[in-house]
């Protein structure tokens, strides 16, 4: 087993795909603890989905696989679908939830739709579209992986400029608009950074979990701090570790997807979280109550014993 | 029966059931564990296959069901130990529908459950795909599904019409006056894993959440009354079936996928549109309000 790793790490191309499953798992947690605490996780589900026409478009108009233009058309894409959420929720009786679920299912369809119109044309090489519903981290090569860790840098260093601004936004947006800060511009600015982080990770992870690399770092690395610096650096953490454990793990058969491997390992983590962090963990509490437990009847017994030599 | 009425059928009476489930669901703000349970029901399926080694129907359909009411305990559970819904949702269906993609990868890839039939449906296949059961003369399996759960769906309707109505507007006030408001959750999110189930053949696991999720938010648009928006969510079922079949069958595209999109443009079009509720219709009758 330690030889098959060795050999598969030596690897010129597992190395590069290491490198963008770290990365983008960095910035999808970073951005994605913001998400969380703005309630805006499903969002990111809805958006991972919506991307998929904006891909088949590109695909149709150009006619080739070339990684930067398929990703603005999926950000493209990815941003009318936030849009239309908004609409929806905000001017009918629709809730917000209802709306997510509209948007997500039939940008989807639509997606589908697109993807048997381009299986049908008579482009060249059109093989590759399939990946990006499950992810194949496997197909990365060097230049599309430059790209990706260009744009997941770029992405945690304006997170990082602006975390006094996003930060005073999450936790208290009446106070933000009472500074004088341009709240309209902020919301959009986050938006398009969080659909920027999904579209990077969709080669990967694919669109349909793409949602799992959003949540489930940020709400494990929620049970062990209260800081959001210390949540956001935890869950960029927990992020790089699924991506590579996962993209290892995917290696070991033939024809694996990368996504689903990312997902289950990023679970685990969340699962040691839930049952080990310190003060918050389910476990930690228990032999926390059980020890007060303890302590309490040993003074109950001291009490009682006390009042009877009185 | 002639290869297109089959189709038109079949996509109908998904139509039909999806339509009135999703009611409840857009009205209790379910919409987005309907969503997670669509997709767990893969990993439902999965397991059936792998445990009983065949593709009966009634197996699925009881695995589907099994996970589908599983998603909800869990989601509950982590709800209630402190994680907010939303992510809750997020991690429990993200991780049943991984494992149900890489158990599908690893042990079933060499029967007719793949991964894009899950995603996609083909519904081109489902008039071929003919059982017998009992009396009846051979019918498409889909159709026998569909029919059985529409039938099940209904009478759970007819029979707790009450129940669902108040446990949906007013939850506080069913459960003080003793209605059982958990037991009538679980129940609404065992008819929804059952429903998706039996739309898997023609519609697919994720599409399935456009034809449960648009017809009723589309009827919410145009009534204020369940018993009218339960039967608009159905016929609107219907009719997107039946407009996204010939659709999808004169641009030569996916026939699930096509359904989809018309279930959206329907929706854009009552968005927009409808009488009362209407972003321009409210917007005329302000400016008429404003010139008298």
């Amino acid at each position: 087993m330690d030889d098959v790793i060795k050999i598969s790490l030596a690897d010129a191309n597992t190395q590069w795909v290491l490198l963008g499953t770290i990365l983008l798992g960095i910035s999808s947690g970073v951005l994605g603890s913001i998400a969380l605490l703005r309630k805006q996780s499903l969002i990111g589900d809805a958006v991972a989905h919506a991307s998929l026409p904006g891909i088949c478009v590109t695909f149709l108009l150009l006619g080739e696989k070339s990684l930067f233009p398929l990703l603005i058309g999926a950000a493209i894409s990815g941003l009318l679908a936030t849009f239309c959420i908004q609409a929806i929720s905000s001017y009918s009786i629709i809730k917000e939830d209802t709306a997510i679920g509209l948007v997500l299912s039939v940008f989807f369809g639509l997606g589908i739709v697109l993807l048997t119109k381009v299986s049908q044309s008579s482009v060249g090489n059109k093989s590759g579209l399939n990946d990006f519903i499950f992810g194949q981290a496997a197909a990365l090569v060097g230049s599309d992986v430059k790209l990706m860790a260009g744009a997941a840098a770029l992405l945690t260093v304006i997170t990082w400029l602006l975390f006094k601004e996003l930060k005073v936004l999450t936790f208290d947006p009446e106070f933000a608009k009472g500074l004088g800060l341009p709240t309209k511009l902020l919301n959009f600015v986050f938006l398009t950074l969080l659909v920027s982080a999904i579209v990077v990770g969709i080669q990967a992870v694919g669109v349909i979990l793409m949602a799992a690399m959003l949540i489930t770092p940020a709400i494990s690395a929620r049970y062990w701090t209260d800081s959001l610096a210390r949540m956001i650096v935890l869950s960029g953490v927990f992020g790089a570790i699924s991506g590579v454990f996962g993209t290892i793990f995917s290696t070991f058969g033939t024809g694996l997807a990368t996504g689903p491997f990312i997902v289950v390992t990023a679970t685990f983590i969340f699962f040691i979280s839930l049952l080990f962090a310190p003060e918050r963990g389910l476990l930690t509490k228990w032999v926390k109550r059980l020890r007060l437990n303890k302590r309490l009847q040993h003074e109950l017994v001291l009490r009682k014993e006390g009042k009877s030599y009185q | 029966m002639s290869y297109e009425a089959w189709i038109l059928i079949v996509g109908s009476l998904a139509g039909i059931c999806c339509g009135i489930t999703g009611c409840f669901l857009i009205l209790r703000r379910l919409a987005m564990l309907a969503d997670a349970i669509s997709h767990t029901v893969l990993l439902g399926m999965v397991l059936a296959f792998l445990i009983s080694q065949s593709l009966n129907g009634f197996y699925m359909l009881i695995g589907a069901a099994a996970i589908g009411v599983l998603t909800a305990v869990f989601v509950q559970l982590l709800h209630s130990s402190g994680i907010q819904e939303d992510a809750s949702i997020g991690v429990v269906f993200t991780f049943l529908f991984a494992v149900g993609v890489i158990l599908l990868s690893l042990y079933a890839d060499h029967v007719h459950l793949d991964v894009d039939h899950a995603l996609m449906g083909e519904i081109t296949f489902v008039p071929w795909d003919l059982v017998k059961w009992g009396f009846l003369p051979e019918l498409p399996k889909a159709f026998l599904m569909l029919t059985t759960v529409l039938i099940i769906n209904l009478l759970i309707i007819i029979l707790f019409y009450k129940e669902l109505k108040i446990t949906s507007f007013d939850p506080q006030m069913a459960a003080a006056i003793g209605v059982p408001v958990l037991l009538i959750h679980y129940i609404l999110m065992g008819m929804v894993s059952m429903t998706t189930v039996a739309s898997f053949d023609s519609v697919g696991a994720i599409l399935v959440v456009a034809m449960l999720i648009a017809p009723g938010a589309s009827a919410y648009l145009l009534t204020d009354k369940l018993n009218i928006m339960l039967i608009m969510s159905a016929l609107l079922g219907v009719a997107a079936a039946i407009i996204g079949y010939y659709l999808a069958s004169w641009l030569d595209v996916s026939i699930s996928g096509s359904m989809a999109t018309v279930n959206g443009v329907i929706f854009a079009i009552f968005f927009f549109f409808a009488p009362h509720k209407g972003v321009l219709s409210k917007r005329w009758s302000q400016r008429k309000l404003k010139l008298t």
